[in-house]
């Protein structure tokens, strides 16, 4: 079974709700990743999104079109962000993996070396911002050769005839984009998003977890009421920027910030 | 029956062209585009839609433009007869209000009271922000920093239009960037904003709307050649950057087999130099960029590059799917124009026939008189004059050691 199943297979049967760091792989640079990813799961992380850096990051916030460009900046590439997430898998096998970025890269690598690297690499599903179900139909064959999960977003725009296309095409989980924007803007209406959450539930069975927005403790613990999964990016990446030049630091720093928010989703 | 005859049925049910094209975007704009694709198609075949939109092409712009037959450069250069499509006549100075004024109208029909584009010489911010001044439509314009900086007098107009400008910062600070921040603006404010999009690129329906728009140059250009040469032309020549001004002329020729037809990019510095925005005559990779894909000028790992070119308007690392189409079944042929040529025409035709093009027109023109030295004086080659070169003169001022 994938990862990712086995993960939310377990966290239902402990009446968990998934807590899902995001951060840009090589950011501050490729050999910092491995260890801040060990520091989120130390920290109550149950799943890893991991950013494949983009030039041209269209649907993201200047925070994280900032780490792109840092790690970009350090020689990041997707053949890269595989080597992190291969020395990521020597100490935890248990952990789930989705890579999240944009076509391009993956266009130009091939999809089916795109594919198989990441069976090889222990990657358990991909996420790709820039690629709707609609335009999925040939990478779908080489992830579903590969046993990867192919993660879609739905938006508070997405109508109920995409929504039950998405559905049906969506494994592991669905990635609801909680406001219309790019990553890192207004926060979260938590209510609007409760109401949504439980229209989508007549699309799908797989897991609801909800990104953009969350920014602390307070609206992590909130959305998890609602959810079965709370994602946390530009917060962390925040983090990750303003303590670029002393990296040594930077893992603590993750780790407590992200502590704060398990702390306060298993309370409520 | 031409054995081009297809071209004209593309895009498919999905905006393909070939393996180009499609819908790659993130899920909040999927809506908004389905939207657009519904009220469009339902507008296209509409006598109504058509009626304004002729209207105003021919009452506002000053439709229909010349075919200006540039005799005494055709003499000069001792080969074929050069014709000028003269777009540079048109209402602020550039085919781009062609297509601005289509897309306005549909804005209008959609009921979306705020506009955004993207602009890389400023000319299609000019002529959204015109179109939107009279329409009363609210008008955000992003445009790169380097752009801004080096396009300063369309700034300037533009915001005396009442427009917004946005300089971007980001990556290249030129074109590619100023599209990504209009972007995230319209994942934002999609429910109140429509996207004039400036050229023949992005997701699905962009490209085709904007070639139905622009496509008036070329049928008048046709009509034109019957009339004025007497039959077709020899062949057809206009810049790239994203292929709006191209499409436009070679569009309603593209079943005409006796007609060539050539796409000239922006060769930078030399292609061989890397310093280029020539993704086509450069053999740049297929990828997906900005809602399509086409060919981009990417690393090897699939990183976009930065582009150079002495015009704006031509800085753009992708180039619009129905041209990646073309190219890969030979129908276009798509070569380059280097800086030093593209100046050298510029002040050739300045000087000799009085009209001063843009420097985006100025590639075309640069390959229009090689290509005129290889065929003979009863010969006819129609270029497509996309613009006026006012926009272009403290660029070309600096060259030449003067600052104003
Ligand atoms: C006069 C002129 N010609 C050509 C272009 C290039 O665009 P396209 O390739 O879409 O015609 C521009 C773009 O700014 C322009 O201003």
């Amino acid at each position: 079974m994938n990862r990712i199943d086995q993960c939310f297979a377990r966290l239902r049967d402990e009446s968990r709700k998934a807590l899902i760091p995001y951060i840009t792989a090589g950011d501050p640079a490729p050999q910092y990743t491995a260890e801040f990813l060990h520091a989120l799961v130390e920290a109550g992380a149950d799943l890893l999104e991991v950013g494949v850096p983009f030039s041209d990051p269209m649907a993201d916030g200047p925070v994280i079109q900032k780490a792109c460009e840092r790690a970009l900046k350090q020689g990041t590439r997707l053949s890269h962000v595989f080597d992190i997430v291969r020395e990521f898998r020597q100490e935890d096998t248990r952990t789930p993996i989705v890579l999240m970025g944009y076509l391009n890269p993956i266009e130009r690598m091939g999809y089916d070396t795109f594919a198989r690297e990441c069976r090889a690499a222990g990657v358990d599903g991909v996420l790709i911002v820039d690629m709707p179900p609609e335009e999925a139909d040939e990478l779908s064959v080489h992830l579903n050769e590969h046993a990867l999960h192919a993660v879609y977003l739905i938006a508070p725009t997405t109508s109920d005839e995409r929504a039950a296309v998405i559905g049906r095409h969506g494994s592991g989980y669905l990635y609801y984009v909680s406001l219309k924007g790019v990553t890192g803007s207004a926060s979260i209406d938590v209510e609007a998003v409760s109401r949504q959450l439980a229209h989508l539930r007549q699309f799908s069975d797989l897991p609801l977890c909800v990104g953009f927005g969350i920014r602390d403790a307070q609206s992590a613990a909130a959305v998890a009421q609602v959810a079965d999964g709370v994602i946390v990016g530009s917060a962390l990446v925040g983090l990750i920027a303003d303590n670029a030049d002393t990296p040594d630091v930077i893992a603590t720093k993750l780790a407590g910030t992200l502590a704060g928010m398990r702390e306060a989703m298993d309370r409520t | 029956m031409s054995r081009y005859s297809d071209l004209t049925r593309l895009p498919d049910a999905r905006g393909r062209y070939g393996v180009h094209g499609g819908r790659f975007v993130s899920e909040t704009l999927s809506f908004a585009l389905e939207e657009l694709e519904r009220i469009y198609a339902g507008l296209k075949d509409d006598a109504e839609f058509q009626a304004a939109f002729d209207y105003d092409l021919s009452h506002y712009v000053g439709r229909p433009s010349p075919l200006y037959h540039a005799s005494r450069w055709s003499n000069e250069l001792g080969g074929a007869q050069i014709w000028l499509k003269r777009e540079d006549l048109n209402h602020t100075g550039a085919h781009k209000i062609n297509n601005t004024i289509g897309q306005a109208l549909l804005a209008k029909k959609s009921g979306k009271p705020r506009v955004i584009a993207e602009t890389g010489a400023g000319q299609h911010g000019v002529a959204t922000a015109t179109v939107c001044a009279r329409l009363g439509l609210k008008c955000e314009i992003y445009m790169g920093a380097e752009d801004v900086e080096r396009q300063k007098l369309n700034v300037y107009r533009m915001r005396l239009l009442g427009a917004e400008v946005h300089a971007v910062e980001s990556g290249s600070r030129t074109l590619k960037d100023a599209m990504n921040e209009a972007l995230r603006d319209w994942v934002t404010n999609v429910d109140d904003t429509f996207y004039i999009i400036g050229t023949v690129a992005g997701p699905h329906p962009y490209p085709a709307m904007v070639r139905d728009f622009t496509s008036v140059i070329g049928r008048e250009a046709r009509r034109q050649s019957l009339e004025q040469i007497g039959h077709l032309p020899d062949a057809l020549v206009a810049c790239v950057g994203g292929g709006s001004n191209a499409i436009g002329l070679f569009y309603p020729f593209i079943e005409d087999e006796g007609v060539a037809m050539y796409g000239v990019e922006a060769g930078g510095e030399g292609i061989e130099s890397g310093r280029h925005a020539a993704p086509l005559a450069g053999n740049a990779p297929r990828g997906v960029l900005h809602g399509n894909r086409t060919y981009i000028m990417s690393d090897e790992g699939g990183q976009v590059l930065d582009t150079h070119s002495i015009s704006a308007g031509l800085d753009y690392p992708g180039v619009g799917p129905e041209h990646a189409h073309w190219k890969d079944i030979g129908r276009v042929n798509y070569v380059v124009a280097n800086d030093d040529q593209v100046l050298e025409a510029f002040r050739e035709v300045t000087r000799i026939e009085g009209i001063m093009p843009a420097l985006e027109t100025a590639h075309a023109l640069a390959h229009a008189k090689v290509l005129a030295r290889e065929m003979t004086p009863d010969q006819h080659i129609v270029v497509n004059l996309s613009g006026r070169g006012d926009k272009d003169i403290l660029t070309v001022a600096r060259i030449d050691g003067i600052e104003f």
